[in-house]
C-alpha cells in the first residue's frame, strides 16, 4: 500500500475522531452537579471565590468555545486536573496506563496462542470429538460473563488452592526501577527473575479472564475460514502438488486464513479496553480501568472523560489497524 | 419447495419454512425452552421464589446453599451477607436482566430498523448523516461508552436501558442498510415503486417484511450482549440500584465473601451464563434455519 | 512399452450424502496409453473429473473410492499408503485445474509456488541450501519459459493476481510439468479462458506432450477440443463410460445416442444443414439408479430390452459403447 493511500485513510478518521470527541464532550457537559460545587465540597468559599474558580476552569464561557478550548487542550494532552488527585489528570493517566497495556497485552497474548491452534485443529479434524469439544467452548467463552469468571478463577486458584495471589500487580513493586514500566519486562532487564515470577503469577488470572472472549471469538474465526480455505482450489493444488500434509495446512492454507482472524484480533484488541474496567476491578489491578471506575463514584469528572476519550481514540484507530493490516496481508485487495 | 423465480417472494412461507428448519435443531429448541423458562420465571416471581427476596435476617448470614453443613433445605442456594435468600434473588433478578435486555433491544431494533430503512432507500443526505452517527458511535468501546452515559445520567432502571440503547441501535441498522440496499433493486419494489406506491409503504410494508428474518437473528444474538453488558454495569455499581435484586450486583457482593461463602456469587453468575448461553445457542439456531449461507 | 500407463478397472467413487449414497463413479474402466493424449468428455456430474480425483487419491469426504484397480506404471495406487501417494503426485501423475485464479494460492509468489513443487520431489538437487535454492530457481525460470512466460526470472516473486488469465494458466501448467510428470490430467484446461488465448493453451500442452513425451487426459466438454487433440475419446454420463475410441471413429460414427446428441447439440460439429438438438431432459439423480441404461429417460431410441444391465459392447475393434443396439443394425 501506497504512503498517500495510507495518509488519505487517515485523513478519513478526522471526521471521525472529532464526532468521538464532541459527543464526549456533550457527556461530560450534561453531566449533572457543578464540578465547581464538587472541587468547593465542604469548604466555606464566597460567592466571590466561586465565581473565580469558574472562571479559571472556563465554565463562564458560551458551549460552543468550550468545545474548541476542550479539542485543543485535548490535543496538546491538557485534560484539566483531577480533582481528586489535585493533579494533572494527563499525569494520572499515564501513571496507570502501563499497568493497563501490559495486561491487554499479555491477554492479546494469551489469546493469540490458544485460539489459533485450536481453531486450526478444529477445522482439520472437523465434527471430531474435539471440534465438538471446542465449539461448545468457545460458545461458553462468548457466554461467560468475564466478572463472574474471573472470581470463580479467585476462589479456585487463590482462595482454595493458594496457588496465586488475589489481588495486585507485583508483590514487591518498589524494588523494581522502571525502564518500560512493563513490570514483566523490567524484572527480566533488571535481572530480577524471582520478581519476575511474583509478576507473573499476578498477571496471569486476569490476563485469562481478559483474554478469555477474545479466545473464544478467534477460535470461531480460525476454524471458520479455515474450514473456508480448506475447500478452496488452490489447497487442491497444493495437495495435487503432492507437497506434504504440514505443507498444505501450513504454508498453503493457513497463511490466507489468518488473514480474517488478525484483522478481528485488533477490532477485539478495541474490545480488551471495555474488559480492562471490568477485570481490574475484581482484580484490584493497579491500571487505567480501575481509575475510571473509582473517578466515577468520587465524580472525578475531568478524568472520566479524558479516559473515555483516550479509550475511544484508542479504539478508532485499533480499528484503522485493523483495516490496514486486512490489506497489507492480502495482496489480493488492492487500495 | 420449488419457487418461481422470477414471482416476488412472498416472505410469510419463508418464514414457516425456517421456523420448521429451526423445529428440526434439538439443541437449539431446547436452549429457546431454557429462555421460555427464565421468562415464565421472570414473570411468575412472586409465586415461584420460596421467600421474599428483600428480606433480611441477619441470623442467616451467608447461610450456605442446602446440601452444605449448616445449610436448610428451604433455603435451597442459601443466603447473601444481608441474610436473604439467594435462589428467590436470583428469581426476581431475572426479570431485571431480562426486562432491560427486552427493551434496549426492543428500542434499539425500532431506532434501528427506522434509520437503516431511511438511510438504505433515501440515501442521499439522510445516508450520510446516518452513516456517519454510525461510524462516530462505532468509535467507542461498548462498555466505556455505556459506563460514560450512566457517570453522566447516574443509575437507574430507565438510564441503563438508555445508556445501552443509544449505542445498540448502530447493529441493527447497519443490518437493515445493508439489506435494503441489495432489496431495494429487486423487481418487486421496482414494480411497486411504477404503481406509484408512497416510500413510506415501500419502506415498511415492501422492503421490512423480506428482511425481517437476518434482523431477528441479529436481535436474538445481541440480546445476550446486552444481558452481559447490563450485568457488567451492576457488577461495577452502575446499574440497578440496591436493594433491587440484579444478578451483576448480586455477584458483586459475594466479592467481599470468597473467602468464606463461594456461593454468594457463583449462583448469581451461574444464573447469568445459563440464560446467555441458552440465548446463543437459541439464536446460533435461527441464524442456521434462516440463513442458508451460513450451513457448513 | 506395450503396457498401458494407466489402467483404471472397475473403479466405484461414492459420496455418503445425507440424502443417500451417490454413487458419482459406477464401474468405470480406463486405458491411458504411453504418449497418448486421452479424451474424457461429459457433462458436470457425469463422474469425469471425480474419475480422476479418485486416480490422484484426492478425493474428499465425504466421498471414498468403494472398489476397483488403480495401476499405473505396473503400481496399484490404492495399495499405497499416503506417503507413497504424496510421492506419486507430482512427480509422476500432475493435475491442472479448471481456473488458474483459483487454483494459485493467492498469498504465495509464483516462485515459491513452482519452487515447493520441485523441493518435494526432485532427488536430484543438491543438498546445500545455497546450491538447492539457486538450482531450485534455474528449474523454475526454465519452466515458466518453457510455457512462455517472457523474463521469467524477475516475475518469479509475483503474486498471481498480478498476471493475465492466460498467463496465470500457463503458471499451473509449468508447475504440473516442473517435475517432468509421465502423465497430466489436465481438468477442463480451457473453460475459463477466451477463446483465442484457449487455442494457444492447448497448443502449449499438445507441444509440451511431444517434447515431453508424457500421456495426457483431457477433462473437457468440449468435443471440438477432443477432435483438434486427443488420440482417443472416453464419453461418460451419468457416472459410467458409455462409449470410447479412437477419436475419428467416435466422431465420425458415434455408437451411443448419448454420444450423438452431444454431437448434435454442438454448432460447429453438426452435419450441414442439420438443425441444432439439444439433448431433452437432465441427468439422472445418482441415488438408488435402477439398473437399467442410465440414458434410457432421455434416449430418443429407448427400447423394453433398455431395462435391464446393459454393458459395453464393441462396434468395431478398439471402439465400444454402452447401447444395445451397437452392432445391430442402424435404425
Amino acid at each position: 500500500m501506497s504512503l498517500g493511500k495510507l495518509i488519505e485513510r487517515l485523513i478519513q478518521l478526522i471526521p471521525v475522531l472529532l464526532g468521538v470527541s464532541l459527543i464526549v464532550f456533550v457527556m461530560m457537559t450534561l453531566t449533572p452537579g457543578d464540578p465547581v460545587q464538587i472541587m468547593i465540597g465542604d469548604q466555606a468559599v464566597t460567592p466571590e471565590q466561586e465565581a473565580a474558580m469558574r472562571r479559571d476552569l472556563g465554565l463562564d464561557r458560551p458551549i460552543v468555545e468550550r468545545f474548541f478550548v476542550f479539542l485543543g487542550n485535548a490535543v496538546t494532552g491538557d485534560f484539566g486536573t483531577s480533582f481528586y488527585h489535585k493533579r494533572p489528570v494527563s499525569e494520572v493517566i499515564a501513571e496507570r496506563l502501563p499497568a493497563t497495556i501490559e495486561l491487554s497485552l499479555v491477554a492479546l497474548i494469551v489469546a493469540l496462542l490458544t485460539s489459533i491452534p485450536l481453531g486450526v485443529l478444529a477445522a482439520i479434524r472437523k465434527n471430531s470429538i474435539f471440534d465438538r469439544i471446542a465449539t461448545v467452548g468457545s460458545l461458553l467463552g462468548v457466554s461467560l460473563p468475564g466478572f463472574w469468571f474471573g472470581i470463580l478463577l479467585l476462589m479456585l486458584f487463590a482462595v482454595h488452592l493458594h496457588l496465586l495471589p488475589v489481588s495486585g500487580r507485583i508483590g514487591y513493586s518498589a524494588e523494581i526501577e522502571p525502564i518500560t514500566h512493563l513490570l514483566l519486562i523490567d524484572t527480566l532487564l533488571r535481572g530480577r527473575f524471582d520478581a519476575f515470577l511474583d509478576a507473573l503469577s499476578h498477571i496471569i488470572l486476569p490476563a485469562i479472564t481478559l483474554g478469555l472472549p477474545m479466545t473464544a471469538i478467534l477460535m470461531r474465526v480460525t476454524r471458520t475460514s479455515m474450514l473456508e480455505v480448506l475447500r478452496q482450489d488452490y489447497v487442491t493444488f497444493a495437495e495435487a502438488k503432492g507437497l506434504s500434509r504440514r505443507r498444505v495446512i501450513f504454508r498453503h492454507a493457513l497463511k490466507n486464513a489468518l488473514i480474517p482472524t488478525v484483522s478481528v484480533a485488533a477490532i477485539e484488541t478495541g474490545s480488551l479496553l471495555g474488559g480492562n474496567m471490568i477485570v481490574e476491578t475484581v482484580f484490584g489491578w493497579p491500571g487505567l480501568g480501575r481509575l475510571v471506575v473509582e473517578s466515577i463514584f468520587l465524580r472525578n469528572y475531568p478524568l472520566v472523560q479524558a479516559a473515555v476519550l483516550f479509550y475511544a481514540i484508542t479504539y478508532v484507530l485499533l480499528n484503522f489497524v485493523a483495516d490496514i493490516l486486512y490489506t497489507v496481508l492480502n495482496p489480493r485487495v488492492k487500495l | 419447495m420449488t419457487l418461481a423465480a422470477d414471482m416476488p417472494v412472498r416472505p410469510d412461507s419463508i418464514f414457516r419454512q425456517n421456523l420448521r428448519n429451526f423445529g428440526h435443531n434439538r439443541l437449539a429448541v431446547g436452549s429457546a425452552i431454557v429462555v421460555v423458562l427464565f421468562l415464565l420465571m421472570a414473570i411468575f416471581a412472586p409465586l415461584v421464589a420460596p421467600h421474599d427476596p428483600n428480606e433480611t435476617d441477619l441470623f442467616r448470614r451467608l447461610q450456605p446453599p442446602g446440601w452444605v453443613e449448616g445449610g436448610e433445605w428451604s433455603y435451597l442456594l442459601g443466603c447473601d451477607g444481608l441474610g436473604r435468600d439467594i435462589l428467590s434473588r436470583i428469581i426476581y433478578g431475572t426479570r431485571i436482566s431480562i426486562f432491560i435486555g427486552a427493551a434496549v433491544i426492543l428500542v434499539a431494533t425500532t431506532i434501528g430498523i427506522l434509520a437503516g430503512l431511511a438511510s438504505g432507500y433515501l440515501r442521499g443526505w439522510v445516508d450520510i448523516v446516518i452513516s456517519r452517527l454510525v461510524d462516530i458511535l462505532l468509535g467507542f468501546p461498548y462498555l466505556i461508552f455505556a459506563i460514560g452515559l450512566m457517570a453522566m445520567m447516574g443509575p437507574g432502571l430507565f438510564n441503563i436501558i438508555l445508556a445501552l440503547a443509544y449505542k445498540e441501535w448502530v447493529i441493527p441498522c447497519r443490518v437493515v442498510r445493508g439489506e435494503t440496499l441489495v432489496t431495494r433493486e429487486l423487481e418487486y419494489v421496482e414494480a411497486a415503486r411504477a404503481l406509484g406506491a408512497s416510500r413510506g409503504h415501500i419502506m415498511l410494508r415492501e422492503i421490512l417484511p423480506n428482511i425481517l428474518s437476518p434482523v431477528i437473528v441479529v436481535a436474538t444474538i445481541r440480546m445476550a450482549h446486552v444481558i452481559i453488558l447490563e450485568a457488567s454495569l451492576s457488577f461495577l455499581g452502575l446499574g440497578v440500584q440496591p436493594p433491587t435484586a440484579s444478578w451483576g450486583s448480586m455477584v458483586a457482593d459475594g466479592r467481599a465473601f470468597i473467602l468464606e461463602a463461594w456461593w454468594v456469587s457463583t449462583f448469581p453468575g451461574l444464573a447469568i451464563l445459563l440464560l446467555v448461553l441458552a440465548i446463543n445457542v437459541a439464536s446460533q439456531g435461527l441464524r442456521d434455519a434462516f440463513d442458508p449461507r451460513f450451513h457448513e | 512399452m506395450n503396457a498401458p500407463l494407466l489402467s483404471v478397472t472397475d473403479l466405484r467413487t461414492v459420496f455418503d450424502t445425507r440424502a443417500g449414497r451417490v454413487c458419482a463413479v459406477d464401474g468405470v474402466n480406463v486405458e491411458v496409453r504411453r504418449g497418448e493424449c486421452l479424451g474424457v468428455v461429459g457433462e458436470s456430474g457425469s463422474g469425469k473429473s471425480v474419475t480422476f480425483a479418485s486416480v490422484m487419491g484426492l478425493v474428499r469426504s465425504p466421498g471414498r473410492i468403494d472398489g476397483g484397480a488403480i495401476i499405473f506404471d505396473g503400481r496399484d495406487l490404492r495399495t499405497l499408503t499416503p506417503q507413497q501417494m504424496r510421492k506419486v503426485r507430482g512427480r509422476d501423475i500432475a493435475m491442472t485445474m479448471q481456473d488458474a485464479l483459483t487454483a494459485l494460492n493467492p498469498a504465495l509468489t509464483v516462485g515459491e509456488q513452482i519452487g515447493e513443487v520441485l523441493e518435494a520431489h526432485d532427488e536430484t538437487l543438491p543438498s546445500s541450501r545455497g546450491a538447492r535454492n539457486a538450482a531450485i530457481r534455474e528449474r523454475s525460470v526454465e519452466m515458466l519459459s518453457l510455457v512462455g512466460i517472457p523474463s521469467a526470472e524477475s516475475r518469479l516473486r509475483q503474486y498471481p493476481h498480478e498476471f493475465s488469465g492466460g498467463m496465470r494458466q500457463r503458471i499451473m501448467i509449468a508447475i504440473a510439468l516442473a517435475c517432468r510428470p509421465k502423465l497430466l490430467i489436465a481438468d477442463e484446461p480451457t473453460t475459463a479462458l477466451d477463446v483465442t488465448i484457449q487455442a494457444q493453451v492447448l497448443e502449449l500442452i499438445t507441444d509440451i506432450r511431444a517434447k515431453l513425451g508424457m500421456s495426457v487426459v483431457l477433462i473437457t466438454h468440449d468435443l471440438g477440443v477432443v477432435t483438434e487433440h486427443c488420440d482417443r475419446v472416453m464419453v461418460m454420463y451419468a457416472g459410467q463410460v458409455v462409449e470410447e475410441g479412437p477419436v475419428r471413429e467416435v466422431i465420425g460414427s458415434p455408437s451411443h445416442p448419448y454420444t450423438k446428441g452431444l454431437l448434435g447439440s454442438i454448432p460447429r460439429l453438426a452435419l450441414r444443414g442439420q438443425k441444432i438438438k439439444p439433448i431433452e431432459g437432465q441427468v439422472p439423480d445418482l441415488i438408488d439408479l435402477p439398473a437399467q441404461c442410465r440414458f434410457y429417460s432421455r434416449c430418443t431410441l429407448r427400447q423394453d430390452v433398455c431395462k435391464s444391465l446393459i454393458s459395453m459392447r464393441e462396434a468395431t475393434p478398439g471402439h465400444s459403447a454402452r447401447c444395445v443396439l451397437v452392432g445391430k443394425d442402424r435404425p
